[in-house]
């Protein structure tokens, strides 16, 4: 019963603090956009596609892209390497 | 277990409807929203409807890991390769080669709503096909080994 | 009130993912609840980059020229795909953990030794 009265209270505060953190933010007029501006005026002759979000992830911000396939990559690597490793498992302690 | 008749009809009918929207997806990926993660994603769904008609032991024997493997290393290399390639024109790494040349996706587009094209795009086509490739086979790979850890015969 | 519906959203989602990764046994229960989180991560980034009426980027067939900004989708695009592949691996690494100690009580898996 305690630690339930303890769990609640921390829950309300911390509801308190994120709900009073997103009530004063100013939802819908982003303050800095000047990075986004050049990449909508530019992106049609420097890219030449018509997909901005596309020419950002590709094109503007390759780098990123790179990083996130190797991540993929060796997290299925790493799938892989553990259901072999359970059935060999099996193998082993059936003999 | 196998499902009854009409399930796998459906399934038969189905499994290269989405393989084509998929690659749609996959293809227009710099005229509309999409790409290639999200066309990847959406053709390993087919492999899911497939396990699910037929049974996980009969979609075993004929989609088998290693292809699907080396699938998703193809893309991985298809990917660095196309961005290697800008050091043969003396630029970084990354530059966009193909864009506004005369070539294989190259016609130059000006600022401005228009009504898309498919030639054109620089190598971001290339790029996307690469990646969709790598998704596809990662995702159904994953869903296969996952399957195969199951003790009773579910599906 | 109402105006804000994405960020109360972000909230609710965090505090409830919160909950789920302190409190529950279960150890797939702690995964998913790691799931809740980042998808509550992804949604206040993307809201980050809303602008009032703007329409998605895409110059196809636009119906207006203000849109919306590129940047923060290309960012949770990223996140999305890595938290596929964090969530298979995990996910996995619970199968595997459940076939050698024949509980998923995180109780249990703590005290036993192999």
């Amino acid at each position: 019963m305690k630690k339930m009265l303890i769990v609640a209270a921390s829950l309300l505060i911390l509801a308190a603090f994120f709900g009073v953190m997103a009530m004063t933010f100013s939802f819908g007029s982003p303050k800095m956009t000047d990075m986004d501006d050049y990449f909508l005026r530019h992106g049609q002759e420097q890219t030449g596609t018509n997909n901005q979000c596309t020419s950002v992830t590709f094109d503007f911000r390759g780098f990123d892209t790179l990083g996130e396939s190797t991540v993929l990559f060796c997290a299925i690597i790493g799938v892989a390497l553990m259901f072999r490793k359970m059935q060999a498992g099996d193998e082993h302690e059936n003999e | 277990m196998r499902m009854s008749r009409i399930v796998r009809t459906a399934a038969d009918i189905l499994y290269p409807t989405i393989l084509i929207f998929g690659l749609y997806i996959i293809a227009h990926g710099h005229l509309t929203p999409g790409g290639g993660f999200q066309g990847g994603a959406v053709i390993a769904t087919a492999g899911a409807l497939v396990i699910v008609a037929y049974s996980y032991a009969e979609v075993r024997e004929w989609l088998s890991g290693k292809v699907l493997m080396g699938q998703e290393v193809i893309g991985l290399v298809g990917f660095i390769g196309v961005a290697l390639i800008a050091f043969a024109f003396g630029q970084v790494f990354f530059f966009n080669y193909l864009n506004a040349s005369g070539s294989l996706f190259g016609i130059p587009v000006p600022y401005g709503i228009n009504a898309g094209e498919l030639n054109t795009g620089g190598f971001v086509p290339l790029m996307n096909f690469a990646v969709g490739i790598e998704v596809w086979g990662g995702l159904t790979l994953v869903l296969i080994y996952m399957l195969s850890g199951l003790e009773k015969e579910v599906c | 009130m109402l105006w804000n519906l994405p960020l109360i959203t972000v909230v609710v989602l965090t505090l409830i993912g919160l909950v789920t990764v302190l409190l529950k046994k279960n150890i797939i229960k702690i995964l998913l609840g790691i799931n809740i989180l980042e998808s509550a991560v992804n949604l206040f980034l993307v809201s980050l980059g809303y602008r009032e009426g703007g329409v998605a980027p895409i110059f196809t067939l636009a119906p207006s020229e203000l849109m919306v900004l590129p940047t923060p989708q290309a960012l949770v695009l990223t996140s999305i795909v890595i938290g596929v592949a964090t969530s298979a691996l995990v996910l996995s690494f619970a199968m595997v953990l459940k076939k050698k100690y024949g509980t998923v009580d995180i109780n249990e898996i703590r005290r036993l030794h192999g």
